[in-house]
């Protein structure tokens, strides 16, 4: 289909700053991204009759990646057996 | 966030009962990674490629310092150890509780469901039989037709009745008046007659008829003498 259309994992490598281009990054268009985004996720894997850990594991996941992310200048300073002794 | 995760009613022709939830949620291998991540690389790397990744990538993390060991490292460790222990353990059995739950809730509104189902269709039967009644309706007016013509045929006979009788009475009275006059008339008669015969009895013929009389009675009385 056209480009504007497509979802991002079926875009290929070269059209990626065309399918960019298309986006639309004004706040009510991010927020809907961001809506589709979390919909998406919660109909795949929260929203069924029998889910398992995956659901929210992932999230969880997520989270320590991006906590760990925004601290990392903080914990790189001091190393482990400094704090341990 | 909002609920409506299902488009509803956008095309034309919408499926009136919304379908049902996915049985089971999307693959997810180790409880982190989607499948589709394996798929992903399966045709360029077989099934070994997300491990070897994933194995450099953590070399390569753990080399350069990026990620640091540090305390958080054990405690971390210590904690996802636990956790993986509980759910092992105790997975199945939430499972099924949560699963317990959801059966209910299903099925009380299984329960209103048939409830209100039930009784359209006994709606729809006293429906049914009033349309039934609806035929007899002829009868019932024949009845009604009948009662008021027996009511108006009892009042126009009480009517005729009153009439007869009003009549009779004023025509009684009539009869009345004429032999009221008659009687008044005959007896005014006899009075006048009577007057006018005392009156023409003059002095004379009274002696007369007193003679008579006395020579009468005498006459009676030796024929009485004569039988006592």
């Amino acid at each position: 289909g056209p480009l504007s259309e497509r979802r991002l994992m079926d875009v290929r490598l070269g059209e990626l700053p065309a399918w960019l281009a298309t986006c639309d990054f004004s706040p009510q268009g991010l927020l809907g991204g961001v809506q589709k985004a979390w919909s998406s996720y919660y109909d795949k894997y929260i929203n069924v009759k029998r889910g398992g850990p995956a659901g929210i594991s992932m999230l969880l996941a997520g989270y320590c990646l991006l906590s760990y992310g925004w601290n990392y200048q903080h914990i790189s300073k001091i190393s482990f057996w400094v704090s341990v002794l | 966030v909002l609920h409506a995760t299902r488009p509803l009613h956008t095309t034309q022709q919408c499926l009136a009962p919304l379908p049902p939830l996915p049985e089971k949620g999307g693959e997810v291998r180790y409880g982190l990674i989607p499948e589709e991540f394996f798929q992903f690389l399966y045709p360029k790397t077989g099934v070994t490629g997300p491990y070897m990744l994933g194995t450099g990538l953590l070399l390569y993390f753990l080399s350069k310092e990026i990620y640091v060991v540090n305390h958080e490292t054990v405690a971390a460790a210590c904690i996802l150890s636990v956790i993986i222990y509980g759910v092992k353990k105790f997975g199945s059995d939430v499972a099924a509780f949560a699963d317990k739950l959801n059966e209910e809730k299903v099925a009380k509104a299984l329960e209103v469901k048939n409830e209100a189902i039930k009784d359209l269709e006994t709606a729809i039967e006293q429906e049914k039989k009033e349309q039934w009644r609806v035929e007899g309706r002829s009868y019932l007016f024949d009845a009604k037709r009948n009662n008021i013509a027996m009511l108006l045929e009892t009042n126009y006979r009480e009517r005729l009745l009153m009439v007869y009788n009003e009549v009779k009475k004023r025509l009684d009275y009539q009869v009345a008046m004429q032999n009221l006059k008659r009687q008044k008339e005959q007896d005014h008669m006899i009075q006048w007659v009577e007057k006018n015969v005392i009156q023409s009895i003059t002095p004379q013929q009274q002696k007369e008829s007193i003679a008579k009389c006395i020579l009468d009675l005498k006459a009676l009385s030796k024929s009485a003498q004569a039988a006592v």
